[in-house]
């Protein structure tokens, strides 16, 4: 029981400096998040990948709950869009429909590569 | 030092998140642990950052541990996305489409509600 929480936390440490470490490389001086984007995406489609894939429990905890977990974010994309609803309603919808939809799709592109691998 | 910091929070915040995942409501076919660690997540951030980490005098680099980090980690999307794939794969259809709106509108709205209470 607790190895689970030492392998979230683990994976969660890793996958939250990736995080900032992307988010200060490519939230620079744009009007549009692409930090947080690129690891919402990016994140949704490799744990697609692991849930495809069927990995045993400890590598599901600790790359899909802890990494992949803290490495994608909801909290930070919302308060982008509260940002960006603000000062520029076009972009506030095409990051609202390129994260939902593009994260959904590649989800399900990398839950089916995971269920061949 | 400061991606220290984030990294410890970031561990604390998805370890809550794996604990509320696995006690609550995991009986119900509707994902309710991510959807309301998600909308609640989605206040607390927007009230930090416009509220509190404004009024207190904080260390930027433990702010940017807590709200990056801890908060950053709790919340989660691609979970959602994954949640979302396996109740349209099960037929759930409806329910998979109600979440996905559930989270969209509900998240927007928790998160203006926590910059409104900063303001």
């Amino acid at each position: 029981m607790w190895i689970n929480f030492l392998f979230v936390g683990i994976g969660g440490f890793a996958g939250a400096v990736s995080r900032f470490a992307m988010s200060k490389a490519f939230n620079k001086k744009v009007s549009f998040p692409f930090g947080t984007l690129t690891v919402n995406l990016l994140g949704s489609f490799l744990l697609g990948m692991i849930v495809g894939a069927k990995v045993n429990e400890m590598i599901a905890l600790l790359f899909g709950t802890g990494f992949l977990g803290a490495f994608t974010t909801f909290s930070t994309m919302k308060l982008e869009l509260t940002q960006l609803y603000l000062k520029n309603k076009k972009n506030f919808l095409l990051y609202i429909i390129i994260t939902y939809i593009g994260g959904i799709t590649l989800t399900f592109f990398g839950y089916l590569i995971g269920m061949i691998c | 030092m400061v991606y220290l910091y984030v990294g410890m929070a970031g561990a604390c915040g998805a370890m809550l998140r794996y604990f509320i995942g696995i006690t609550l409501l995991t009986g119900s076919l509707f994902p309710w642990a991510t959807l309301i660690t998600n909308l609640a997540g989605s206040f607390l951030l927007a009230w930090l950052s416009t509220s509190l980490f404004k009024r207190i005098s904080i260390s930027p680099s433990v702010a940017i541990a807590i709200s990056t980090g801890f908060v950053g980690s709790f919340t989660t999307f691609s979970t959602l996305s994954v949640e979302t794939i396996q109740l349209f794969e099960n037929q759930h259809i409806l329910v998979g489409v109600v979440y996905i709106l559930a989270s969209l509108v509900g998240g927007l709205f928790m998160s203006r509600l926590g910059f409104k209470g900063g303001k």
